[in-house]
Parts: structure tokens; C-alpha cells; sequence
């Protein structure tokens, strides 16, 4: 057993920070919401070129990719990835293109109370998850509303008035795997925005002064900080054990240890994202702050395959 | 990152699971807690027959008299050990994990060569004289006295959580001998024998009902100069260097309980009513059970995160802490889940009425020890936020 990044591993994931802090800083997130968060296809691009949709092709597994995934969402990036990186590995006959970043594909759970399609105007592919089925839809001819003020700025959403039609592309036990690895990643990134908030709280609570001295230097402000790290680091476990499951190098039962991992990064990047805020203060609250923007996202992300909630009725379902 | 284990790691469990098979039906039921002589010779017994066997101080080094196990053999000893219900390390804990590797690491040769061996065999019980009345989280301003005389120190002063003291043999104690410089550097590490003269132990008595704890008085208790472990004044780093022994695996036995308890938590929600129908189908009730298990699942995974870094680097990081603080607080809600389940059947600290719930309320009572044993929460979520996070000292 060695369950700790090989040194492959380890500069999978350095890379991809370096090319994240490079390509996608933090400071170039306001100008996207100016756009109403439209996707720069030349961005998009880039993301396929450093590997990130064709991973699985490239001989790497989904542990690998759930590295890759912290790293985006560490730097918040906008945009259907794991759609398309879902896409591109199991999709990659019916859907050209979405491994080389040509093809932006999304999808839309069919869901309760509304079912809501993330970045509609820019997808080349719609595809649409009911049931054990997905199937795919042209964007631009399902009839829609838009949403005028997303939560997310960087995530613009459309409720979708119907979501049937289309053609069938995967059932089954593909659809069962999808919603496996895409739960996995998704909390991969809630993992990494996660401790990204976590950063962003310490640097400010170390700079900001109060009373003659630094507020990280207040033991309640301390706790805050190291209640951030317990649920971030719990959730990087358990993620890490589902996608090392996911790659037949475990013996756990793969829905359990999915939903787990699921469950507590969902529950990390809320509370991370919360209590960033907090340790802010007032600034916390201004638009202008990053702080906001994790919690945001957390919200978002929380909604994709299941929810906390939905992921702790699974397990109780299972024992 | 890779979850299975090796063909040597399976070739231990296997070899393992075989003597415990073997073993486990010759040894006696264990005695009644609070009976301490007959737990002694059960505890100490169970120690020998795993000498005998090769399995006793498994992380030691080989040259004294440990089997040397890698982080990943320790964490299937304690899996396996627990999963065949072995007796826990009971009253040779301060022995086997605390004293021990800090004799290996900084005691004289005639020192090891008096001590490891016997406590290796389970012939001799150790305890800790570290707390004291006025120095708990901050344990570097304990006040107990030691006084150079001769070939001797003479203690007096008091300790305080001393398990076992009134059974142990031999005290790995903590004394001041210079109390003229900043607090860490005046600090002494004594091998005390528990005969020697002017001592009064006085058992203490927990929430549980239990007498493990005592109070320890020291009255000018004579300890030869020749007992001193490390350099007069240098206790504070002796103390600390074991420390480093700490291979993620402190609460891995109390984890696997925990997981098994929440197990028995769900059988017995689905076997008690509330409002006419089972407990289990209250979807308040069974998801906060099932979030539980999840959680322990993680922590699980957590722990082989922190084996792995230990067996990579011989040490554990920041994952040692965050392991605690969450166990910490999830026992906690564990144990409020019990009673909530219960109600009033949790006014009683025995099974009652024909359910096993005596374990779930014990096992809540116990809850509220876990976040102020071996360092608060508060004293944790500061080392994490100081030393890992970077957050300034506000001192």
C-alpha cells in the first residue's frame, strides 16, 4: 500500500498549477463575469492543449485526473469540464473533438425543482442525463429560459422547459461509470477550491491588523483557519481513495467510497468557502474580494452529481 | 497511489491472522474494570504471549527486541488485532509506546538493557508523571521539584492523570530541577521506580466510574542521579523526541470501534420504534447515522494517507492533527446520535430491556474524554493554525 502521490504524480499536478497560475490567475476571473461569463475558446483550447480532456487516451488514470481537477479548481476555472472531459473519454466516436477542445460539451441533470443547463450559450453539445440514460440535444433548439442573474456570475445557467428528445448515446452501465468519475472529479475540485479558500483567508488573516495585531494571531480566528483544513484535508482523503478505487487499485465497494468522497467535499468547499468569507470581515462581503467567489462555486459545484444530502441518503441506503 | 497491499504486506496479515486464530481462544475473558490486580496479569499475559509469538513492540527497532514492522505491518496488526476482538494494549500503553521509544532513542545502554526487555515481555508496567494540578496544556510549567543531593534527586511536588499508578512498576516522570530559566530548559526526565519511599498514590475517579487515573504525592521521594534519562535539564526535548515515534496509528483501534458502533447504531435503529414504525425509516435520524459511517470511511482513508507518509518520510505531517481534531469532534456527534436514538433508554449506563445499549452510552460518555486526552482540540487547531498554516503566536 502507498497511498501518497508518486513522483509522476507529483508533477502532473505542479505542472498543471504552473500552467493554472499562468494562464488562468485569479485576477483574470472579473473580467470573464463582465462577459456574463462567456468561455474564451482560445482558453478552452489551452486547456486541451496541456492534456487536460484527452487524459484518459494519454495513458492516465482517474486518480491522475482527479489531480489535474484540485488544480481547476483550485483556480476556479469556468466551464463544463468534466462534461467534456467526460465526454472526451467515453464519448470520443459519437462526439469528435472534445478531447482537442473543438467541442465544448455540457450536460444537464434532469432534476427537481428545475432542471438547469450551465453555459449553454457557448456548448457545441448538450447532453442530457435522466435516469441510466444520456443523450445528446443541440443547444441552440431546446426551448429555454435565461437566467438573468446567476449566483455564480462565472457559471451562467438556463432553466431548461423541456429536456426530452435527442438521441440516446449511453445507457447503462456507461451512464452508472460517468456519474461515477464525474462525482469524483467534481469533488476533486471542490477539494481544490477548498484549499484555495483556505489560502486566501490565511494570507489576509496574517496581513490584516485589529487591535495592535494580526487577526490570525486571535486563537478564534485560528480556529476557524484549522477547522478549514480538517474538512479540506478529510475531503482530499476520501476523494484520493475513491478515484484510486475508481482505477481498480482498492477493494472498497466504488458507490460507497464515490458518495463519501462526494458527500465531504461538498461539505468541505461550503464550509470553506463560508468561513473564508467570515475570517474577511467586511471585505468578505464586497464583490470585489475573491472570498465570495469560492462559496459561489461551492454552491455550484455542490449541485453536480447529487448533493451532499442526496449522497448521504445513498449511503444510508446501502447499509 | 495505489490502495492494495503488497504481496509481504498480505504474506504478515495472513501469518498474522493465523496466530491470532490460534492464540486467541487460551486467553482468559477479560476481568471486570475496575478489578485492577487480575487486569494486570490479563494485560501483561496477553503481552507475553505476544512476545513469544514475535509480535510484541511491532514498530521497535529489531536490535531492541521489536520486530522492526514497516507503518503499513503496524496499521494491519492493529486492523487485524482489533478485527479479531485481541485484548487492546491496555496498562502496557505508557510502557510499549511512550517510555519505551524514548529509552530506545536517548537511554544510557545499561538503561535499555535493564528496561526494554522487560517491558517487551510484559514484566514490568510503566506510567507517565507528566500533568500536574497547574500544568496540563501547558505542560512546560510543571512546578513538581527535583533537588540534587548527592548521588540522588528528591522530588516533591504532585502529578495528576497518571494512569495505572497504583499497578505500575516504573514512572516516566518529568521533573523541575532548575527553576531559574525560561521553563522549557529547566525540565528533568526521571526513571521512577513506584516503591520508593514518600510517595502517596490516590486513585481518581472519571465520569465513567472507572479508577484508572490517579493523583501521585511526592514527599521528598529519593531517585538515584543513575535513573536520569538525557542531561540534567534537558528532559523537555528527551520527552518530546517521542514524538517522532508517532506513526498515524494512535487511534486506529478506537476508530475501528467506532466504526463498528455505528453499525450497531443503524441494527439498532432498525430494531427500535419511535412514533410506531422503526427508528431507521426517520430520514433525519438515518441520514445523520449514515453521514457518520461516511465520515469514518474517510478518516479511514486519512489514516492510510498518514501511514504512507510516515513509511515515505518516517513522519507524519499536519495529517496527524487533522486526524485527531476530526475523530474528536465526530465521536462526539456519534455519541449525541446514541442518545437521541435511545432516549430514555440512555438513562441507563447497562443494556435495559433485552437492547444492547449499554455500549452506546458508554461509548458517549467516553466521547467527551477523546477531545481533551493527549492535547485539547483547542491546543490542536493552534498547532495546525501556527505550524502549518503559518498563522502568527500571540504570545
Amino acid at each position: 500500500m502507498d497511498f501518497w502521490r508518486t513522483q509522476d504524480q507529483e508533477a502532473l499536478q505542479d505542472g498543471i498549477r504552473s500552467f493554472c497560475q499562468g494562464r488562468f490567475p485569479i485576477e483574470s476571473l472579473q473580467p470573464i463575469e463582465a462577459t456574463g461569463g462567456r468561455l474564451d475558446r482560445a482558453a478552452w483550447r489551452d486547456l486541451a492543449g496541456v492534456g487536460v480532456f484527452s487524459l484518459r487516451h494519454d495513458g492516465f488514470g482517474i486518480t491522475d485526473s482527479v489531480l489535474v481537477f484540485e488544480e481547476l479548481g483550485r483556480a476556479l476555472i469556468p466551464g463544463p469540464l468534466t462534461a467534456t472531459y467526460l465526454a472526451a473519454t467515453h464519448l470520443h466516436t459519437s462526439l469528435a473533438g472534445a478531447d482537442s477542445g473543438e467541442r465544448i460539451v455540457g450536460l444537464a441533470h434532469v432534476g427537481e425543482p428545475v432542471t438547469m443547463a450551465e453555459h449553454l450559450l457557448d456548448l457545441d453539445s448538450l447532453l442530457i442525463l435522466q435516469g441510466d440514460s444520456i443523450s445528446v440535444v443541440d443547444p441552440n433548439s431546446v426551448p429555454t429560459q435565461v437566467v438573468e442573474r446567476p449566483l455564480d456570475p462565472l457559471t451562467p445557467v438556463h432553466v431548461m422547459l423541456s429536456a426530452t428528445g435527442g438521441e440516446i448515446v449511453a445507457t447503462g452501465d456507461i451512464v452508472r461509470q460517468w456519474c461515477r468519475e464525474g462525482a469524483v472529479l467534481t469533488a476533486a475540485m471542490q477539494v481544490g477550491a477548498s484549499f484555495a479558500a483556505i489560502d486566501l483567508a490565511v494570507e489576509y488573516a496574517k496581513g490584516r491588523e485589529q487591535f495592535g495585531r494580526p487577526i490570525g494571531a486571535f486563537q478564534a480566528v485560528k480556529h476557524m483557519a484549522a477547522d478549514m483544513l480538517v474538512k479540506a484535508e478529510v475531503a482530499r482523503a476520501a476523494t484520493y481513495a475513491a478515484a484510486v478505487n475508481l482505477d481498480g487499485n482498492g477493494d472498497d465497494n466504488l458507490d460507497r467510497a464515490v458518495s463519501v468522497a462526494k458527500m465531504l467535499a461538498g461539505d468541505a468547499a461550503l464550509f470553506c468557502g463560508k468561513i473564508g468569507i467570515q475570517i474577511h470581515g467586511g471585505m468578505g462581503f464586497t464583490w470585489e474580494v475573491n472570498a465570495q467567489r469560492y462559496w459561489k462555486r461551492a454552491v455550484v459545484l455542490d449541485t453536480h452529481y447529487g448533493n451532499s444530502e442526496m449522497h448521504a441518503d445513498a449511503l444510508a441506503a446501502s447499509m | 497511489m495505489d490502495l492494495r497491499y503488497t504481496e509481504q504486506e498480505q504474506a504478515f496479515r495472513a501469518e498474522l491472522r493465523a496466530w491470532l486464530a490460534d492464540a486467541l481462544p487460551s486467553v482468559a475473558p477479560e476481568p471486570h474494570r475496575d478489578d485492577w490486580k487480575n487486569r494486570r496479569v490479563w494485560d501483561t499475559g496477553w503481552q507475553r504471549m505476544l512476545f513469544d509469538a514475535g509480535y510484541a513492540g511491532i514498530n521497535w527497532p529489531k536490535e531492541y527486541g521489536g520486530r522492526g514492522a514497516t507503518p503499513t505491518e503496524h496499521l494491519i496488526f492493529l486492523e487485524e488485532t482489533e478485527r479479531m476482538r485481541a485484548p487492546y494494549v491496555g496498562m502496557n500503553f505508557v510502557g510499549l509506546l511512550h517510555a519505551g521509544p524514548t529509552l530506545v532513542a536517548e537511554a544510557s545502554t545499561q538503561q535499555k538493557e535493564h528496561h526494554l526487555p522487560s517491558i517487551l515481555k510484559g514484566d514490568h508496567v510503566w506510567c507517565q508523571g507528566f500533568s500536574e494540578p497547574n500544568a496540563g496544556s501547558d505542560l512546560a510549567s510543571l512546578q513538581c521539584r527535583a533537588i540534587r543531593d548527592g548521588d540522588d534527586y528528591v522530588i516533591t511536588g504532585q502529578k495528576i492523570w497518571t494512569s495505572f499508578a497504583h499497578i505500575a512498576d516504573y514512572c516516566e516522570m518529568l521533573v523541575r530541577t532548575d527553576t531559574d530559566v525560561p521553563k522549557h530548559r529547566g525540565i528533568t526526565w526521571l526513571i521512577l521506580p513506584m516503591d520508593a519511599k514518600g510517595m502517596d498514590i490516590r486513585p481518581l475517579r472519571t465520569m465513567e466510574g472507572s479508577t484508572e487515573f490517579c493523583e501521585v504525592f511526592f514527599d521528598e521521594v529519593r531517585v538515584p542521579v543513575a535513573n536520569r534519562v538525557g542531561d540534567e535539564n534537558d528532559g523537555w526535548r528527551v520527552a518530546m523526541v517521542t514524538l517522532s515515534f508517532e506513526r498515524g496509528t494512535a487511534f486506529v483501534s478506537e476508530m475501528l470501534q467506532s466504526m463498528e458502533l455505528v453499525r450497531d447504531l443503524a441494527d439498532l435503529a432498525k430494531k427500535v420504534t419511535r412514533n410506531g414504525s422503526a427508528a431507521w425509516d426517520d430520514t433525519g435520524l438515518r441520514r445523520d447515522i449514515a453521514h457518520l459511517s461516511g465520515e469514518l470511511d474517510a478518516l479511514w482513508s486519512l489514516t492510510k494517507r498518514n501511514i504512507s507518509e510516515a513509511q515515505r518520510t518516517g513522519f507524519v505531517g499536519v495529517g496527524g492533527n487533522v486526524f485527531k481534531l476530526a475523530y474528536s469532534e465526530l465521536r462526539q456527534r456519534l455519541g449525541e446520535l446514541s442518545l437521541r436514538l435511545l432516549d430514555r433508554a440512555s438513562l441507563s449506563i447497562d443494556d435495559v430491556h433485552e437492547l444492547p445499549t449499554g455500549k452506546h452510552v458508554h461509548g458517549r460518555i467516553h466521547a467527551l474524554s477523546i477531545g481533551i486526552a493527549a492535547g485539547t482540540s483547542q491546543v490542536q487547531r493552534n498547532i495546525v493554525a501556527e505550524r502549518t498554516l503559518g498563522l502568527p503566536k500571540d504570545r
